[in-house]
């Protein structure tokens, strides 16, 4: 193992032949990126995003909201022994959870929009793997200090003072963890309630795990991989290719004026020189570490940083603002060739599509929720035996009724066959006879015999509607299965 | 330091291997991705010492934590009878079957329960959900019960049985009127068609009004003056329109009334729990033809 370590790629260069054979090293070291402070609009911006998506995220699971005696108050909730998710006046059962989906795809096209008309802003100022990892760079940057002195700590020796700072920064990020990870069980439980076990030891093992998992990952993800989980993790910087066009803005270097780049003195002409002065400013503030003046790259994360920086040194030195900014590579393409830039076309075919669909999904989501049926009925059909011959020669058959009565309050229903209003049914155990009741909020189960004379029933099966009627509200839900009789 | 190979077209290192002119890159793997592998590695040693996981020849090692799925198994299954055990003390104190029934919550159980009881031992013959079986093994599911069809009548049979050596079991014998000589071949084609004509499918009146005495002195003293049957005695309906023996035809009614079949059934008194006999009863009375 020692012979093949990591870091001993290339620097010892006159060690014996075996050794210089085996030196190039199977998996590359994780360079560390040392972000550096920049001030400027985009920086504002970021900063107001994480402190309004953080305060979101802690908040939301506190909003309360009445649902009545018995049900929980919490607005946003996902309960899971209970098999209930509520969202504020939305309470959905297992079975309603294409409604997820429904949302799952509107932040899909919501996510392929944004990208289509501003490129990876996503990644930039809301993904939670950016919100987090910001949040933890700013904690080790009040801690430890800029940029230099980081670096400077890094490689210094163990002393009290990094020991200190050390320990300091992972206590600081591990509480951060904690919250995060608190924060998100409190969506699956009630709020109060889990905060107040938590810290009396009263909470269920299932919640210190999940708590415990939560803490683990964000100090793992925000800590320590960073911009490794864009680059080495996350399948959208691969996606988003599919998403950009031409039109779409991205944070661009604009070479055709930058270059050549290179050192610049304070007082001489510009003749000759391209705005790009090299000061590597835009590298050292990059939280992926990357160099924008090599343009479009898997690892950027367009959140613009390397524009505040570059402004600054911009106005320093004298030259126009926007060296590095937010551009399409049409106007690229126009701007190197010499000619004035186009407008920025928001209204392209692709965007066009996406706004219909988010439309046209979100209408139907909506649509779905707004008439969503506090009642439903599920049927299956007795198998074994399919059908039985009675006294009087007529044919029955049996069914396993589930009556879901999603209202919290006791319900009696009536049933009855659409096409055979003379069919006789019996419910068996229904008392009073012909009587369903369902108890609140709960899927009350009955079996149900039902006979037709045997001239009633066709070749070997019947086309047959069950109708559940709300005795008090006169709701109903139905159900189409098979009647099934002998071969004719 | 081995010389590095570039790409000239993307600038990028190569791995040196080469196919047919084609040259690899080298695009390494970051190392936290080799830690995370070796990490696996220590997790599975761990597991090999804490878990079931080295094969021997006769066996296997045990592991620190002694885990075994069978034992796993157990657990779950004393679990789940601990679970039950309330709801198999209310069945048992219950103070009648009716009683189990009107509890909804009883009912459900003892449906399932007895669903558990009838599938294992008794739908050998019944056949599932009560389905019967051509040649005398009725149908539970349907309205016709040879021996009574109330939810006491059914526990009777299902504790003591049909025809067999418990003394409390059902008794009743049909003589061979047949192969005994009670009657004459023609006498018991007259009273075929009589039985006949008892479901209107009567096709010759003049035997059927000759088989009406036939059947008033040697039948009905068991199956009724109209045929509707004695379940206190197991004589079955002959007037509807269901047949256990043969498919209701005049001849399947001469053999029958020739020399009869006569079913039997084990008593599982002695078999099942009390518990078990009163959920079985529950369920095979819920299946579409409980009186």
């Amino acid at each position: 193992m020692t012979e093949t370590s990591l870091q001993d790629s290339g620097t010892q260069e006159k060690v014996a032949s075996r050794r210089e054979q085996r030196a190039e090293p199977l998996y590359v070291g994780r360079i560390r990126v040392y972000p550096r402070k920049v001030h400027g609009t985009l920086r504002r911006f970021k900063s107001a995003m994480l402190v309004i998506l953080l305060a979101i995220y802690y908040a939301a699971p506190w909003l309360r909201w009445d649902r009545g005696p018995g049900a929980p108050d919490q607005a946003l909730l996902i309960d899971l022994p209970g098999r209930r998710a509520y969202f504020f006046w939305v309470e959905i059962w297992p079975q309603e959870v294409y409604y997820l989906t429904g949302i799952l795809v509107l932040a899909a096209l919501g996510l392929f929009l944004a990208t289509s008309l501003f490129g990876r802003v996503w990644c930039g100022f809301t993904c939670p793997q950016t919100v987090w990892t910001d949040l933890f760079m700013w904690v080790e940057r009040t801690i430890e200090g800029d940029r230099n002195a980081r670096m400077r700590l890094d490689k210094s020796p163990l002393s009290l003072d990094k020991v200190a700072k050390k320990t300091a920064k992972h206590g600081a990020w591990l509480v951060i963890a904690l919250l995060t990870g608190g924060a998100w069980a409190m969506y699956f439980t009630d709020a109060p309630t889990l905060v107040r076990q938590f810290f009396t030891g009263g909470a269920t093992l299932t919640v210190y795990f999940f708590v415990g998992l939560f803490t683990f990952t964000t100090y793992l993800l925000a800590g320590w991989a960073r911009e490794q989980v864009c680059t080495y993790m996350c399948p959208w910087p691969r996606i988003q290719g599919a998403m950009l066009d031409e039109d779409s803005l991205n944070v661009t270097y604009r070479a055709w004026r930058g270059e050549p780049r290179g050192k610049h003195k304070a007082g001489t002409s510009w003749e000759g020189h391209g705005d790009c002065v090299d000061c590597f400013s835009c590298v050292a503030v990059c939280p992926t570490g990357i160099d924008i003046r090599d343009g479009a790259q898997l690892e950027c994360i367009g959140c613009g940083l390397c524009i505040d920086a570059c402004n600054e040194v911009m106005e320093k030195v004298g030259r126009p603002r926007g060296l590095i900014d937010f551009d399409s590579a049409r106007n690229m393409a126009l701007r190197s060739a010499g000619k004035p830039p186009a407008a920025w076309r928001p209204f392209r075919l692709r965007t066009i599509v996406y706004v219909a669909l988010l439309f046209l999904v979100a209408a139907g989501v909506f649509a779905a929720l707004g008439t969503r049926s506090t009642l439903d009925i599920n049927v299956l059909p007795e198998r074994t035996p399919l059908f039985v011959l009675l006294k009087d020669g007529s044919i029955q058959n049996a069914y396993t009724i589930k009556i879901l009565n999603k209202q919290r309050q006791a319900r009696e229903f009536t049933l009855a066959v659409k096409e055979h209003p003379g069919a006789r049914i019996e419910i068996v155990g229904a008392e009073p006879e012909g009587v369903l009741a369902a108890k609140p909020d709960h899927v009350a189960t009955y079996r149900v015999l039902v006979s037709l004379p045997r001239a009633e029933v066709g070749e070997d099966s019947e086309a047959m509607t069950f109708v559940l009627t709300d005795n008090a509200s006169s709701d109903t839900a139905r159900h189409q299965t098979v009647f099934r009789g002998p071969d004719r | 330091m081995t010389k590095r190979e570039i790409d000239s077209i993307s600038g990028q290192e190569t791995t040196g291997h080469e196919w047919d002119g084609i040259k690899e890159l080298n695009h390494p793997l970051p190392s936290w991705w080799l830690y995370t592998f070796y990490a696996s590695i220590v997790v599975a040693v761990i597991y090999w010492v804490l878990m079931p996981a080295i094969p021997w020849v006769t066996g296997h090692s045990n592991g620190i934590l002694g885990y075994s799925q069978r034992a796993s198994l157990d657990h779950v299954m004393e679990a789940a009878t601990a679970a039950q055990a309330q709801y198999i003390a209310r069945i048992d104190q219950a103070p009648s079957l009716a009683a189990i029934q009107a509890d909804a919550d009883l009912f459900n159980f003892a449906q399932a329960g007895g669903r558990a009881v009838f599938n294992e031992n008794c739908a050998a013959c019944h056949g599932l959900g009560g389905s019967g079986r051509p040649g005398g093994f009725p149908t539970l599911a349907d309205d016709d019960w040879i021996w009574g069809g109330t939810l006491d009548d059914i526990a009777q049979t299902v504790r003591h049985g049909i025809r067999n050596a418990d003394p409390d079991s059902r008794q009743s014998v049909m003589p061979n009127f047949g192969t005994d000589s009670i009657l004459t071949a023609p006498q018991i084609a007259d009273v075929s068609e009589f039985v006949l004509s008892l479901s209107n499918r009567s096709t010759d009146a003049a035997a059927a009004g000759r088989g009406k005495t036939v059947f008033a002195d040697n039948c009905a003293a068991c199956h009724g003056d109209n045929g509707q049957g004695k379940p206190e005695l197991g004589a079955p309906n002959l007037a509807d329109a269901i047949w256990l023996y043969g498919d209701g035809s005049k001849l399947a009614i001469m053999a029958q009334v020739t020399k009869p079949k006569m079913g039997v059934m084990p008593a599982w008194g002695g078999r099942l729990s009390e518990a078990q006999q009163r959920m079985v009863t529950v369920y095979v009375h819920s299946l579409g033809g409980g009186q």
